[in-house]
């Protein structure tokens, strides 16, 4: 349905009503029902995003960026992947929204409002890293079902709002919780109203961090609609979904949480590991918590070529789920060397950290770069591909460039 | 109140209602007329569906170098199953961008079934399942594939 037509029905409809064909209009609407904004779906302008992000899927919407768009320590919104389970809610009124905590194990139920979450509770801002459990699953052989992430499914983004626990200790927690769960207004992609896209969460100690945040703001603005407007769970270091968007309600369970995407195969891997194409029952599989160690190379966008006798400098970022990135290493020669970066301390807990270095090549010739972190514990990147998965997870082998020198 | 003024007051209401009823009448009249002359007016949702077939039939179902265009998928024996079966809930990118075997489709539809509201697709399963098999097989990239569609540039460093 084109703009004009729509314009004309919605003119038709007073005239409707007054012929008695109401329910002629309302069947026809029921049918053709599709809202404006996504008729005419070009995502680059309704999500404003930077023209070089790459759309995986369109129903839902499903967009990731390119390593070089993600060169700046703070991601802005034109560059951050979006990952919908669901369609985006059509019509959020954040003057009415509420957060409701309840749960099993919540000691008095409790609903806010937005504007009593930001008055009542301390308001924290925090630069964190959240990673699509995903990200790289295109790498995976034999292939693994899902979008087929490269390596843009990343940011990190500085993410103002109150702290979950300050919330759920307000509403009172029981001492037999072991989870949180949440639950969100999107829709489902059957429009089945009573089954949700995604309702995941984490254990209480998780939830309980001072990072782990309920927030309304992202890069100091509201966060746009596509990331979870009016209200988002950040929970940075840890599959991206556990940040659940349009968050309505936080349920507190006195068990592991069971909604939808928390069981099954969705975001688990396999507690033992099993050989490429193995397949796993679903009791053998366990939920991912934190991220693996991972960077990338933001500069230069590869494919540069560059003039022999000239050194070459490469930035970029790392981190490591719930852990700091100790060292950050490059070769150019497929691993067979290592050098060491300059690695900066992350701006706060779960934040990327920023790497830079200056590379010098020996003579003409074909290279790639190849980068490599370490965590705190000392585990680091894979060159190759790590623990094949049946859903393609955590994928965290070096990142790399093609450079040129002529 | 007499009989007579409680009668002039009925003949006063029933005026009124006459000509209510008979303003309506015409009103109603006159938009029958103008639905006679012009039926597709009031049908709004016949005026759409003509519309959007009229205007884009020959282009709903295009195929361009072998694409399909409205979904971006091969033309091959079995399109129409699968644009009709697989492209409902979700995008045919998502389709496309998976590459499985016969057997692991098959769970994936399965799955659908019981977790996604997939309906039964009867003898289309098959005819879906060898459509994606044949176009989209798995591809055999090894532990790491090699750097491809590298876009180079010049860099003045």
């Amino acid at each position: 349905m084109k703009r004009r037509e729509f314009a004309k029905k919605a003119t038709l409809s007073s005239l409707a009503a007054l012929i008695g064909a109401e329910i002629v209009y309302g069947s026809s609407l029921l049918e053709d029902y599709n809202p404006l904004a996504l008729q005419d779906p070009d995502p680059f302008k309704m999500f404003n995003k930077h023209k070089e992000m790459v759309v995986l899927n369109d129903k839902p919407w499903n967009i990731e960026a390119q390593a070089h768009l993600l060169d700046d320590n703070i991601t802005p919104n034109s560059c951050m992947f979006i990952r919908n389970n669901g369609l985006i809610p059509q019509e959020i009124d954040a003057k009415k929204w509420t957060l409701t905590i309840d749960g099993e194990s919540v000691l008095k139920e409790k609903t806010y409002t937005l504007d009593e979450l930001k008055s009542k509770f301390k308001q924290y801002t925090y630069q964190l890293t959240l990673e699509c459990g995903g990200n790289g699953r295109s790498e995976f052989n034999p292939p693994a079902k899902g979008n087929q992430w490269t390596v843009g499914a990343v940011h990190c983004a500085s993410w103002t709002g109150v702290r979950l626990k300050d919330v759920l200790e307000d509403a009172g927690i029981k001492s037999n919780a072991v989870y949180i769960g949440y639950h969100a207004t999107d829709t489902h992609l059957s429009m089945d109203p009573t089954k949700e896209p995604i309702s995941r969460g984490c254990p209480m100690s998780k939830a309980l961090q001072d990072e782990t945040l309920l927030a309304f703001k992202m890069n100091d603005e509201d966060i746009p609609v596509a990331h979870g407007y009016p209200l988002r769970l950040v929970a940075g270091g840890w599959p991206a979904s556990v940040s659940g968007k349009w968050v309505n309600r936080i349920s507190i369970r006195d068990k592991v949480h069971d909604g939808t995407k928390m069981t099954g195969t969705a975001y688990r891997v396999p507690c033992n590991p099993v050989a490429p194409g193995d397949k796993v029952k679903d009791e053998d599989m366990c939920i991912i918590e934190s991220m693996p160690v991972k960077s990338l190379i933001t500069y230069p966008k590869s494919g540069a070529i560059i003039k022999e006798g000239k050194s070459l400098n490469i930035r970029g970022h790392a981190w490591a789920g719930e852990l700091e990135v100790g060292k950050l290493e490059y070769s150019i020669d497929f691993g067979s060397t290592w050098k060491t970066c300059s690695l900066e301390k992350p701006a706060n807990r779960l934040a990327w950290q920023h790497f830079t270095a200056s590379v010098d090549f020996p003579k003409k010739g074909y290279y790639e770069i190849w980068a490599r972190a370490t965590d705190s514990l000392g585990n680091s990147q894979p060159m190759l591909l790590p623990g094949w998965n049946p859903k393609g997870y955590l994928n965290n082998a070096c990142h790399r460039i093609a450079v040129k020198v002529s | 109140m007499s009989n007579e003024e409680i009668f002039k007051k009925y003949i006063k209401k029933l005026y009124w209602l006459t000509t209510i009823f008979s303003s309506l009448f015409i009103v109603t009249g006159g938009l029958l007329v103008f639905y006679s002359v012009n039926p597709s007016f009031f049908n709004f949702k016949k005026e759409t569906t003509v519309n959007t077939v009229s205007v884009e039939e020959d282009d709903y179902d295009k195929i361009e170098n072998g694409i399909h265009v409205r979904t971006g998928l091969i033309e091959a024996e079995g399109l129409t199953a699968v644009v009709n079966n697989c492209t409902n809930c979700h995008s045919a990118k998502l389709v496309i961008q998976n590459r499985m075997n016969k057997e692991r489709w098959n769970s994936t539809i399965r799955w659908m079934q019981e977790t996604q509201n997939l309906w039964d697709l009867g003898k289309n399963q098959e005819i879906i399942v060898n459509y994606l098999i044949t176009n989209y097989p798995p591809l055999e990239v090894g532990r790491r594939a090699t750097l491809s569609n590298i876009d180079w540039y010049e860099l003045n460093n």
